[in-house]
């Protein structure tokens, strides 16, 4: 039997892929990689595209990534795969916005509906345990 | 006095108010459960990225990250994960007491603070109390994606690159069991490599494709969004938790305010009764 190497292909949000292959063929920043079990100790990045296994009955399986990395130990491979196309420029315009979103929540005070909301439910929560509470005292008089 | 009619209307009113409690109480179960799952579905790249991390430390780069090294700390940086919504008992203000802590701890040594908040209820918390909020980003939902932190994570990231924290740490609650919310503050940067395992005492190094410098970036930032989506995704199981947990407390107490009620009301109508029979008889013993 051929020698196998163990895959996972995992995404931050979910696992894709776990069990072993005969060679993983993966997307690189530097042209396709080809892994054959007993590889040394590599890392890379991943570009958008499809890794592809070769099982030990000798079907192939593509699972598409969008990117990750590819960290190679002789005994296993793992894919950590992007869960959207990452740029850098895309990146810092998300940062931006986050960074916007905070100074414009922290100057503009009347947009918190929900500290509002929240007060609403704290005054009709005290008129209720005052409503108890008078309750009380009445059944307590009269028993 | 109250009458009976009055008593009877409170009755209903609290019906109600256990009506909905009830059905948060389920809402919050189903979702709760949910939660757990993504949680779970979320551990295999945690664990995986840690994994290479930590071979990381352990393996001798021919270049060190400034991820990895220690600095003299005299900014510090948080990241607060929170609720959106209320109703889940203490869970937030558990979060919040802690964090304070810790930072009362760090303003003590003289250190500079900034935060950086996930979920409104951090948000409004910070407005109250005042403190540098450089990122925020809230309204994620049950089901929050990786992309949807990139933005406040790199924001973070980018005041560590440029020096403006020396160090940066996630405060989320750690979700032990369905009656047990841990809030945790947790050391993100400088990542602290764990005690040498003698097993992986080892002396060798990946080989870097295109360059060292390149991948470590690239796989630290990945890194470190990961531990944040982590923490959010357990943050969420615990708000359901916490939810669920209040509302079938709120349910109980209904239903004891309505017991207690029901005899307030069973009472005034007996006196009512008792008070009718005797005019009567005093007005028949009169003629």
């Amino acid at each position: 039997m051929a020698m196998t190497v163990h895959v996972d292909i995992v995404s931050a949000e979910a696992s894709i892929y776990s069990g072993s292959a005969e060679m993983i063929i993966a997307p690189a920043v530097m042209g396709e990689v080809g892994i054959m079990p007993g590889h040394t100790q590599l890392l890379t990045q991943l570009k958008p595209g499809e890794v592809e296994l070769k099982m030990p009955g000798g079907e192939v399986e593509y699972f598409y990534v969008s990117g990750g990395m590819l960290e190679v130990q002789p005994r296993s491979v793992t894919v950590l795969a992007d869960t959207a196309l990452r740029a850098k420029d895309v990146d810092e315009a998300a940062a931006l916005e986050a960074k916007a979103r905070a100074e414009k929540a922290l100057a503009d005070q009347e947009s918190e509906v929900d500290y509002a909301s929240a007060q609403a439910e704290l005054a009709m929560a005290m008129a209720q345990l005052k409503a108890l509470d008078r309750m009380r005292k009445i059944t307590g008089r009269r028993g | 006095m109250a009458s009976g009619k009055e008593i009877r209307g409170k009755v209903k009113s609290i019906q109600n108010t256990q009506k909905i409690t009830r059905a948060m109480e389920m809402v919050a179960a189903s979702k709760m459960r949910r939660a757990q799952d993504r949680m779970a579905a979320s551990r295999p790249y945690a664990d995986n990225i840690r994994r290479v991390v930590s071979n990381l430390a352990h393996a001798h780069p021919e270049y060190h990250h400034s991820y990895m090294k220690e600095r003299e700390v005299k900014r510090v940086g948080y990241i607060v994960v929170s609720t959106d919504r209320g109703l889940c008992g203490g869970l937030n203000v558990n979060l919040f007491k802690r964090l304070l802590g810790s930072m009362q701890e760090m303003k003590g040594k003289g250190v500079d603070l900034q935060v950086c908040t996930i979920g409104t209820k951090a948000l409004g918390f910070f407005k109250r109390v005042g403190g540098r909020v450089v990122a925020e980003t809230s309204h994620l939902g049950d089901a929050p994606s990786v992309t949807a932190l990139i933005g406040s994570v790199r924001t973070m990231l980018d005041a560590y690159d440029n020096g403006e924290i020396d160090r940066l740490y996630v405060v989320y609650n750690e979700f032990v069991n369905t009656m047990t919310q841990a809030p945790t503050v947790e050391q993100i940067l400088p990542i602290q490599a764990e005690t040498v395992d003698d097993e992986i005492k080892h002396h060798w190094d990946y080989i870097y494709e295109p360059d060292a410098k390149e991948v470590l970036d690239q796989l630290l930032m990945r890194y470190v969004e990961s531990v944040v989506y982590q923490g959010v995704v357990e943050n969420i199981a615990c708000e359901m938790a916490a939810r669920m947990v209040a509302m079938k407390a709120a349910s109980d107490n209904a239903g004891n305010l309505i017991g207690e009620l029901q005899l307030a009301y069973n009472k005034a109508r007996q006196a009512a009764i008792t008070q009718e029979l005797s005019e009567i008889v005093a007005g028949a013993a009169a003629v």
